[in-house]
């Protein structure tokens, strides 16, 4: 069992490390306690960045000094975890038009898998992931539960732009590129959905905890 | 990018430190006033002039309604912040008025400022008479140089880098590259090698960090970094010395790193920031 661990990052941020892996009950304590910190409103944290395995609290040190910080966050831990929202799992359903013009690399990644495209497509449209944490850019969610035998290296040479929407696998993770950018994916097909828009409330589609599911169209 | 610059400009013009001003990378840029406001240009190596007559930076000036300022960035610097008394008013997008140039959105629709574009500016209740005139002195300014000393914190990842590379990493003199933009600044020089995969699980990067991929070259992560990442990160920058490094010309500034404790660290950011306030001129 990995010691929970506290350390200055800078001086301007601390890192609360819980674990070292991608493990679905580790990342559900992160996001527990990404949410108790986050509740408590403490004058002086800037933000809070849950990740896999750890937590980025950014502080301003015109406030708070390191010290102040790690004694609030170790407080904050020792107190008993209430349910702070998301008891409710929700399972987002995202349509996908895969292969020809919206999937270029889908042939590719049949053929790297020893698959049909049919196949590709169902292995990839049949597993429920899971939403591990949100970064990147606005809206990109870190999915886990790739099914193995679709794993395929990233583009050797990146694309100079990837469109918003694009549904891609990078080694054994899957993805969707929320805004448009320079990417290094195999993109084996597109959604229409929105996963940000800065005027909504809450501006992300997909959120730490959620499952997510897509669909063949 | 030089926040800083950035706050020194706002207390000039008696805004408090969150109101929106702007950022120059280059130039040189020229706008007229719709009505009379009090103005401030603060960065590195920056030109204003007000109807053609030189200004100088770090000084609040007046500027009447007809007038026309220009700022132009010349050598010794890349980033120069203009602030108007009652700040730019933009609308709030997530709760700030900032611009978002990779996502675009944020600041005015999103984008850089077009020949054509008015700024709304806010209402302001101090007196701009009195506080024209008032100033920062050199000696409460940033040390900028192009060859300047970076303090930094080791760590996140310090670690998975080998002794030898850490040692390289404080006595290396390293070049600002091209490339350098509000992302980050990559810089070149010798390589730095990882005792282990360049590769960590993802997780967020903090202002200021050292991100070193494979090929060895340290990369400081700035105001539009993703802001989760996988490269290892063998330091962060204190945060007194992001004002040195970003006004460092890509391709001709050089810098070294000098570990400092982290309270020493937060001392002297907190000095800085006491020093910086208005000097006013004795009538």
């Amino acid at each position: 069992m990995h010691p929970l661990t506290i350390s200055p990052v800078g001086d301007s941020a601390l890192l609360i490390e819980l674990g070292n892996s991608i493990d679905l009950a580790l990342n559900q304590r992160v996001h527990a306690l990404a949410r108790q910190l986050q509740a408590a409103q403490l004058p002086g944290i800037c933000a809070i960045v849950p990740a896999y395995a750890n937590l980025l609290v950014h502080y301003d040190p015109l406030l708070l000094d390191y010290e102040q910080v790690e004694h609030w966050a170790l407080a904050m831990i020792e107190q008993p975890t209430a349910q702070l929202g998301a008891a409710v799992t929700r399972c987002i359903e995202i349509p996908v038009h895969y292969g020809g013009e919206a999937g270029p690399d889908l042939a590719h990644v049949a053929a790297h898998c020893g698959l049909s495209e049919a196949e590709v497509i169902a292995r990839h449209s049949n597993a429920i992931y899971q939403v591990y944490m949100m970064g990147f850019t606005p809206g990109f969610a870190y999915l886990g539960g790739l099914d193995p035998t679709l794993a395929t290296p990233r583009l050797a040479t990146p694309r100079v732009r990837v469109p918003a929407g694009a549904v891609g696998i990078a080694g054994n993770q899957t993805g969707i590129y929320p805004v448009a950018s320079p990417g290094g994916w195999q993109l084996i097909g597109q959604t229409p959905l929105h996963l940000f828009d800065p005027q909504a409330d809450p501006p992300t589609l997909l959120a730490p905890g959620d499952e997510v599911r897509f669909v063949a169209q | 990018m030089d926040a800083f610059a950035l706050r020194a400009a706002n207390r000039l013009v008696g805004n408090g430190d969150g109101a929106a001003a702007l950022e120059l990378g280059g130039g040189p840029v020229a706008f007229e006033l719709a009505q009379t406001g009090l103005l401030a240009v603060a960065g590195s190596g920056v030109r204003v002039t007000l109807d053609g007559r030189a200004v100088p930076n770090w000084m609040a000036f007046l500027a009447r309604r007809g007038q026309v300022v220009e700022i132009a960035q010349g050598a010794g610097g890349c980033w120069a912040y203009i602030a108007i008394a009652g700040g730019i008013e933009v609308p709030l997008v997530l709760g700030s008025r900032a611009t978002y140039l990779p996502g675009a959105f944020g600041g005015l629709a999103g984008r850089c400022l077009q020949v054509g574009d008015a700024l709304p500016v806010g209402p302001t209740t101090i007196d701009l008479l009195q506080w024209a005139g008032a100033s920062i002195p050199a000696e409460a300014r940033p040390p900028y140089a192009q060859h300047p000393t970076l303090p930094v914190i080791f760590g996140p990842q310090a670690n998975h880098f080998t002794p030898e590379a850490r040692a390289t990493f404080c006595a290396a003199v390293y070049q600002v590259s091209h490339t350098a933009n509000r992302i980050g600044y990559r810089l070149t020089g010798q390589a730095l090698a990882h005792a282990r995969s360049a590769d960590i699980l993802s997780e967020g990067v903090a202002l200021g960090a050292v991100q070193v991929p494979a090929d060895g070259q340290p990369l400081v992560m700035l105001a539009d970094r993703p802001t989760t990442g996988g490269y290892a990160k063998i330091a962060t920058l204190a945060s007194v010395a992001l004002p040195l490094l970003v006004q460092c010309e890509p391709g001709q500034g050089q810098v070294r790193f000098q570990p400092i404790a982290l309270a020493a660290a937060q001392r002297q950011y907190r000095q800085q920031l006491a020093a910086l306030w208005p000097q006013f001129v004795e009538d």
